[in-house]
């Protein structure tokens, strides 16, 4: 098989299109830190109310205008909901569902992560715009999936 | 020419005869309910589209999910896969000399399963017992009745894997050292891969129905998503490798030129078998429970799938530039005006590949970890997907169908017929544009997928989302006329339109092409070479999963 000067020169851009996006990949991952949410630790999807620490969800600040906040996901609803916080806050998400798989998405952000039922995830983010932001679940879940929504409000 | 056939009698009579009337009878069957699948998931597409863009609301005896679930089954796992099976057994019957009596038997079989299992499946999805769409994730179960209609379908398209094999081993044992005709060689990698990807499914489904009954309480949530996956995304990469036959083979032919290098074509279908199954990780880069080392592999791994698809882009445009100017095109792009734009069997595939240029570019974009977390689960992935599989792939079959039906019945494609094809790939491109481009937008707003329309308690951002959504109704009315017209057509050509004989369009190789490698027929070595990368993608993630399991999950019904 015989390649042309100029389908040389065009496989070896394609590879070099991937392996670029590849090494940027990498470098906001393990420099940056910006990987995507992968959190590893595992908890009984049964008795989520028992476990801490989602036997007392809520917002919890640790630190000069840093919170915590430990959530649970359920059909159809996120607790806790209505959140408010500092503008320039941030905000340490640890997620997990009660029932079934449910997505966890700040529209406007880049927030966004499964959120499964035996899995715990956890996801960071700061907020320096103050204003409303809409939380929702971006997987289907059931019936009542279109109203599963809260909002963050940035003060 | 290494490739060129020494061919029987028998092969050479049956490609002046066309296809023998059993051959023909089992295609047309195929592609008949697999037109008769798209025209029902195109109606349930339309409303979706309609209530998404909040013009319609749904009587209380039907559910936007139900409809949600039943269109993609029907479209993604459906139609999509009678007809490449109906396709590809007209190619094995075209090429390889007519089918064995057995091959035959086995896709009737197989298609007798499927039609029972599709019966199955759609059966509690009418009843509202199966909202969970195309995907069931667990912990979402749906009436057990609904996962045996699945198993039923896989087994359909095993029989027609193993049916296309022996075809093919017969043929390779009656011709020692020759090369499989190219397109059956596509038809024997789209069948392996069919294959082993529905291994993982079948997998999930066996741990899904002793659940579903009530045997078994529990279920691991992660282990049956990440099965789903291995199966899931290799599967549209079929339905993809299918159109993609059609243009190496098929479309230089119909514009009069000659097929891009043997070699190179089969190298890309090498590369596409071996390259898949791992591809489906980049499903999961946002869930939990998968390390961020392993899903840095797993970007790699799905990556590289793009990069056969980057050969084909360049072989298609030399294709197309080389006819051109032996026809007396000029210039840096007039060229481009001696191509046939109005033979609708060279315009349909034509524009699902271009489609396939932002398509595929999107597809990169969203497999990088970082741009992933700003598209996952929106609109955006909707958007992606009807220009993969819903334009170039589907567009591609519909250009297929306007030869190889009127092949399979012995009618002829008439100016009338052809020109109505042109309309409907115009509707079906302006509908797309319109349709797969405002939810490419509002997804990058934030707008998710799969969500009946909702203003979220009359969010301001939510409404900022609804001037974009009325394009999701806008496109999918221009679809609709878009799948009325397709389907029309080819009953017209099945059933009604002139007699007369029809091409099987094939092209040839350039006349100093130079000789294919024998090792591209090993399809041992193939084979060994592509469980080895599935297993660099998986046992890591696999083991963790199941070693490192959290307590199951029951069984949920949320609808």
């Amino acid at each position: 098989m015989k390649f042309h000067l100029d389908e040389k020169i065009w496989l070896i851009a394609s590879f070099g299109v991937i392996i670029g996006m590849m090494l940027f990949t990498g470098y906001q991952t393990f420099v940056l830190g910006m990987g995507p949410p992968s959190h590893m630790e595992t908890i009984d999807p049964q008795k989520v109310d028992e476990t801490s620490p989602f036997d007392e969800p809520g917002l919890y600040q640790i630190g000069e205008n840093e919170y915590e906040v430990v959530m649970t996901l359920q059909l159809f609803s996120f607790t806790p909901n209505e959140i408010e916080i500092p503008a320039g806050a941030t905000v340490h998400f640890t997620l997990t569902s009660k029932d079934v798989t449910h997505g966890f998405q700040i529209a406007g952000t880049n927030v966004n992560a499964m959120v499964m039922p035996g899995h715990i995830q956890k996801i960071t983010q700061t907020f320096t715009e103050p204003g409303e932001y809409l939380v929702l679940c971006n997987e289907y879940c059931g019936t009542g999936h279109q109203y599963m929504a809260t909002t963050i409000t940035v003060k | 020419m290494g490739t060129t056939l020494k061919q029987s009698w028998k092969e050479k009579a049956d490609q002046a005869l066309g296809a023998s009337p059993e051959d023909a009878t089992l295609s047309k069957t195929y592609l008949f309910v697999s037109f008769i699948t798209l025209l029902i998931g195109g109606v349930l597409g339309l409303i979706q589209g309609l209530n998404r863009a909040g013009i319609l609301e749904l009587p209380s005896w039907l559910n936007y999910y139900q409809v949600l679930t039943a269109h993609g089954i029907l479209l993604i796992l459906v139609f999509t896969a009678l007809f490449t099976i109906g396709y590809f057994y007209a190619v094995l019957s075209h090429n390889l000399g007519g089918l064995l009596p057995k091959a035959r038997k086995m896709a009737w079989i197989g298609f007798g399963l499927k039609v029972i299992g599709l019966i199955f499946v759609i059966v509690p999805i009418i009843m509202n017992e199966a909202s969970v769409m195309f995907t069931f994730y667990p912990p979402l179960a749906a009436h057990p009745v609904f996962y045996f209609g699945l198993v039923l379908l896989v087994v359909g398209v095993w029989m027609c894997a193993f049916g296309a094999f022996i075809q093919v081993a017969n043929w390779r044992k009656k011709n020692k050292g020759q090369h499989v005709p190219i397109l059956s060689y596509f038809a024997t990698g789209v069948f392996v891969l069919l294959f082993f990807s529905s291994i993982p499914v079948a997998i999930e489904v066996f741990m899904i129905i002793p659940w579903a009954i009530g045997w078994v309480e529990t279920i691991n949530v992660m282990l049956s998503r990440t099965l789903f996956w291995a199966f899931g995304h290799t599967l549209v990469n079929i339905w993809y490798l299918t159109a993609v036959s059609a243009w190496y083979v098929v479309v230089p032919k119909i514009i009069g030129g000659r097929r891009f290098s043997d070699t190179l074509t089969r190298v890309v279908i090498i590369l596409l078998v071996i390259l898949n199954i791992p591809g489906g990780f980049h499903h999961q880069i946002i869930d939990p429970g998968i390390a961020e080392s392993v899903k840095f592999l797993h970007v790699f791994m799905s990556l590289a799938i793009g990069f056969p698809s980057l050969m084909t882009a360049y072989a298609m445009f030399a294709v197309f530039e080389k006819t051109a100017r032996k026809k007396g095109g000029k210039g840096l792009f007039r060229w481009f005006n001696k191509l046939p734009w109005g033979d609708v069997r060279f315009l349909a595939p034509m524009v699902a590949m271009i489609a396939f240029i932002p398509g595929g570019a999107g597809g990169i974009a969203q497999s990088t970890n970082q741009l992933n977390q700003v598209a996952h689960n929106t609109l955006w992935v909707v958007g992606h997907f009807h220009l993969t599989l819903g334009t170039t792939a589907a567009l591609t079959f519909f250009g297929i169908s306007y030869w190889l039906v009127p092949y399979l019945s012995k009618r002829v494609l008439t100016p009338a017929i052809n020109r109505l094809g042109v309309i409907q790939t115009i509707f079906w491109s302006a509908g797309m544009i319109f349709m797969a481009g405002a939810m490419h937008w509002v997804g990058l707003l934030g707008s998710p997928r799969r969500t009946s329309y909702t203003t979220y308690f009359d969010n301001a951002t939510a409404l900022s989302w609804d001037p974009y959504l009325i394009f999701l109704a806008v496109g999918g009315t221009l679809l609709m006329i878009g799948v009325l017209i397709q389907v029309y057509a080819v009953i017209h050509l099945m059933f009604f339109a002139p007699k007369g004989e029809t091409e099987f369009p094939i092209a040839e190789e350039e006349d100093n092409a130079s000789k294919t490698p024998y090792w591209t027929e090993r399809w041992g070595m193939i084979i060994v070479i592509m469980l080895l990368v599935i297993a660099m993608g998986y046992v890591i993630p696999l083991v963790e999963m199941i070693v490192n399991a959290p307590p199951g999950s029951p069984p949920f019904r949320p609808w």
